[in-house]
């Protein structure tokens, strides 16, 4: 069977630490896009014709903007798992070598 | 611990040692770190000490330990740290540790030559085993006419006779094989060829598996070469060529049977061998074993003990040879800990006088000792790379633990990279006694290592600046609710949609009703964020907040300055530096501090308009003119203005001329009091000459010759006044240079959040373009960029560069109001940890 580890252990940590952060940092995103946050207006995808008639176009770029930060942290957290297992192998092939 | 506020008070000791229980007290001595030995030996040449010899016999078994290192390491063993720390050993310990460890090397060194030669021969035996199979291939099949399997494709030679048929005709055969490096193999053809030919044929064919080349220790492939020649003298040239060319040639045997006898007897001679190696593998791993078991411990006490003879070489003999003098300078604390050693070290070795500990006066100045703890160690070196501080004299350093971190943080305000920071800070601190931690090599890790303490309290003081700034990742943060509300200016002005549509960018008048509900409770409005005229805002609140800090930083440190005056008795200083010094900085550039504080309390937006300059008050101040156009800041500006110019301007004079002044009077008071004296008799200069270290001299001098005084005086005079001179000039071009240097954390703070928001408008928000559900695949690459970039740039980079500005603030701006750093570290003898081979 081929080996399943790919990463070696400083790789693995720098991928866990990354999907960490990412996971942490897109979650918050995605609930900020999600309660229409004003100062995150320039981040919104928008065009002219959105601004007319009330809010309501403006209101749902937001919300699929937050739902792309929460597929976003769901793609970090399977990554985050991904290096927690190389960096699980890692350990182990560390002690059986002793 | 009281004694990180200065250093502490350390004195010159002599320790008289007993001959024979010095070694025993010294190692006593050495265990505990306490003394810096001084050498009283100084022109005495390594090879003229007393204790060469010892030395020179811990050299010889270092030798000897190198060498059994050595062979560890060639085996792939890997030596352990020293378990316990054992102690230096006495002399008929050294004599068993230096006997056991050069039996064990010379055992190591037979069993290596026994097994070096022992592969030798089982390599030779193989290679005899390969030449002899592969040749039979060549002389044991019959050869068909037509042409058969070359081995070789460049040899157009085999055996054209089969051997076979070799008895019929007049020619005898002969054959040379051997076995020949690959690199050689076309040149030994081609003279061969060129030599012999007609009268040869030559095969070569490469050795199915390869083997060692006992010169270079790497496994090459070797070919085994078999050449068919008829006639002696051919034979002859034959061999001489292989012997050039350094082939390994074995004989032939020219029948079958004797062929297969030859390769069974090899066999059962190569199997004898292989078991006999393999004992002496066995063998050399024991005494492998025993050498990683003993070396460690070893090692320490021989480092030990050469440490404890290097110290005795800096001791003096007494006159009757039977005391060791040494010199030291001891922390006054630790006398009686040094007794209790030097009490400890006289029984273990057995004698019945005691040594003991004087402490004696002297006019050298001490060297610095301050003790610190893993949290302010880091701080305390930042402050020692600038210089260690004088004797006694007030150490910056436990103010920099609170003021460095701010000050970094004030040029790197960032919530989300303050917490990334604290976090990496955190996870260095909590991991600290981690051995894989702290053993790295790497010298860049082991720098930040060291300092995790100050990263932690950089990150955490960031953290807050960060709130303050209303900055994370370059978006504010609404905790509260913002102040500004548009609605209310959009009902106001009426704003219609043509006119939204042909204004880019509205106004929000703070004068309109509701516009504008109070200031925001902590930190900066977020709806600054979304402004066109952020920077214009933001901009006047650094540079006003700089001035501010700057001048606070610098009043503290003139306010050190007292502590420093009144330790070492020039009260007079306080007068005539001290006070100067503050009323100059406060008049100006306190007054400039009162100026922005009050324009932020009594102006408000009504008078937006008519607000007056600062700017254009300060430089009326200075110049002493008025501008029509500029409102007074309050009733009687100028006159309390121009008081406080000349009282700046007047102190300076005092500055200049005070302590230069006040210190001739001093003396000329002392000379007039000193010629009355010496009339009375002789007793008095003695009594006068025990005074402080100065006016030893001074009255000496005056009592004998009284000519010579009012030149020295001069001289002295001009000496003391062109320094204080300078130190008048510096101080108060320095108050107006060193106050526009904390402009920096304007400069820098407005730097780290523009890099911040570039990242982001150009990194960032390309990952929330697609709207689609990719969109949120399409964001994971981009978020990892940001990632990168951020902690490359913006971490990495940026907190280097706002860690040394803040440096440079604090070793220049800040130290030069009070700190002298002249001093010289004391380095206790103590044994150090074996350090790493």
């Amino acid at each position: 069977m081929v080996s399943l580890l790919c990463c070696g252990p400083k790789m693995a940590a720098c991928g866990l630490v990354l999907s960490a952060w990412g996971v942490v940092m897109l979650v918050l995103l995605g609930i900020f896009f999600n309660v229409h946050s004003a100062v995150l207006i320039e981040d919104v995808p928008f065009t002219e014709e959105d601004f007319k008639d009330g809010p309501e176009r403006i209101y749902r770029l937001y919300e699929q903007v937050s739902y792309n930060c929460f597929i976003a942290a769901g793609l970090y957290a399977l990554l985050g798992g991904f290096s927690l297992c190389q960096g699980r192998l890692n350990k182990r092939k560390e002690y059986m070598v002793r | 611990m009281g004694s990180l506020f200065r250093s502490e008070e350390v004195c010159l000791a002599q320790l008289f040692l007993q001959s024979a229980s010095a070694y025993s007290c010294v190692s006593e001595l050495g265990e505990r770190g306490l003394l810096e030995f001084r050498d009283l030996n100084p022109k005495v040449s390594a090879f003229q000490r007393r204790f060469v010899g010892e030395v020179r016999r811990c050299e010889e078994m270092e030798k000897t330990f190198t060498f059994l290192q050595q062979e560890l390491r060639d085996a792939g063993r890997v030596l352990g740290p020293c378990p316990e720390s054992p102690r230096a050993p006495l002399a008929r310990e050294a004599l068993r540790v230096q006997e056991q460890s050069e039996q064990l090397a010379q055992e190591l060194r037979e069993v290596s030559r026994n097994r070096a030669s022992l592969r030798g021969r089982l390599r030779e035996l193989r290679q005899y085993l390969h030449v002899l199979r592969e040749g039979q291939r060549f002389t044991s099949l019959p050869a068909p006419l037509g042409s058969p399997p070359r081995p070789r494709a460049l040899s157009e030679r085999e055996p054209i006779l089969d051997p076979s048929l070799h008895q019929h005709l007049d020619r005898k055969i002969n054959f040379v094989v051997g076995v020949i490096h690959p690199w050689r193999v076309s040149a030994f053809e081609r003279l061969l060829w060129r030599a012999c030919r007609g009268y040869l044929v030559a095969s070569f064919v490469e050795m199915p598996e390869p083997m060692e080349d006992p010169a270079t220790g790497e496994s090459i492939t070797w070919v085994i070469f078999l050449i068919s020649y008829w006639g002696e003298q051919i034979g002859q040239k034959i061999r001489k060529i292989s012997d050039c060319f350094h082939c390994q040639v074995y004989p032939y045997p020219e029948s079958e049977a004797s062929r297969a006898d030859t390769m069974s007897g090899l066999h059962s001679q190569i199997q004898d061998l292989s078991v006999v190696l393999e004992e002496t593998e066995q063998y050399l791993a024991q005494v492998l074993d025993k050498v990683v078991l003993a070396l460690p411990t070893w090692r320490v006490q021989v480092q030990k003990m050469k440490a404890i003879y290097l110290v005795l070489n800096q001791c003096s003999f007494d006159v009757t040879e039977k005391c060791l003098i040494a010199e030291v300078w001891c922390p006054v604390r630790d006398l009686t800990q040094v007794q209790d050693a030097l009490r400890q070290g006289s029984y273990k070795s057995g004698s019945s006088v005691e040594c003991f500990v004087q402490r004696i006066p002297t006019s050298e100045s001490p060297p610095t000792l301050i003790r610190t703890n893993k949290f302010t160690a880091g701080f305390q070196s930042i402050v020692d790379a600038y210089g260690v501080a004088s004797y006694q004299e007030v150490n910056p350093a436990p103010y920099a633990i609170i003021t460095f971190p701010f000050i970094f943080a004030i040029m790197f305000g960032d919530v989300g990279h303050g917490l990334l920071m604290f976090l990496f800070a955190l996870w260095m601190v909590l991991y600290e006694n981690s051995p894989s931690l702290r053993q790295a090599s790497n010298e860049i890790w082991l720098t930040f290592f060291e300092g995790r303490y100050l990263i932690l309290l950089m990150g955490a003081f960031s953290i807050y600046t960060g709130f303050i700034y209303n900055e994370c990742f370059s978006k504010a943060t609404v905790i509260f609710p913002s102040a500004w509300s548009v609605a209310t200016m959009a009902n106001h002005s009426s704003w219609s949609s043509d006119y939204l549509a042909t204004h880019p960018s509205l106004t929000l008048d703070p004068n309109v009703t509701g516009v504008f509900q109070g200031p925001y409770p902590f930190g900066i409005d977020p709806i600054w964020s979304l402004a066109t005229n952020h920077l214009n805002f933001l901009n006047s609140f650094k540079m006003k907040m700089s001035v501010v800090l700057g001048i606070v930083h610098m009043g503290f440190g003139i306010m050190l300055g007292i502590f420093n005056h009144v330790h070492f008795r020039q009260r007079h200083r306080l007068v005539l530096e001290f006070l100067p010094e503050m009323v100059f900085l406060l008049a100006l550039f306190g007054y400039l501090v009162f100026l922005i504080f009050y324009k932020w309390i009594k102006f408000s937006a009504a008078d937006s308009m008519v607000a007056p300059s600062i700017l254009i008050h300060f430089i009326d101040m200075f110049l002493f003119t008025s501008n029509a156009g500029n409102l007074p800041l309050y009733r009687g500006q100028v006159p309390v203005q121009t008081a406080l110019v000349v009282l700046a301007l007047a102190s300076v004079p005092v500055l200049l001329l005070g302590t230069p002044l006040y210190l001739c009077c001093r003396r000329r008071a002392r000379r007039t009091g000193g010629p009355a004296l010496a009339a009375v008799g002789e007793q008095e200069p003695l009594l006068e000459g025990q005074e402080a270290g100065n006016s030893v001299n001074a009255t000496k001098e005056d009592v004998e010759s009284g000519g010579h005084s009012p030149d020295a005086e001069h001289l002295d005079f001009a000496e003391i006044f062109m320094h204080q001179a300078i130190h008048t000039i510096e101080y108060c071009l320095g108050c107006v240079s060193n106050t526009a240097s904390y402009l920096r954390l304007w400069a820098l703070s407005l730097a780290h959040a523009q890099l911040s928001e570039v990242l982001w408008t150009m990194v960032m928000r390309n990952g929330f373009v697609g709207l689609s559900y990719v969109g949120g695949v399409v964001l994971v690459p981009v978020f990892a960029a940001f990632a990168v970039l951020t902690v490359a740039i913006l971490l990495v980079m940026e907190g280097l560069s706002a860690f040394l500005h803040a440096l440079r603030l604090h070793w220049v701006e800040f130290q030069n109001k009070f700190y002298v750093g002249a001093g010289y570290k004391l380095c206790p003898f103590a044994f150090a940890p074996d350090a790493s081979e």
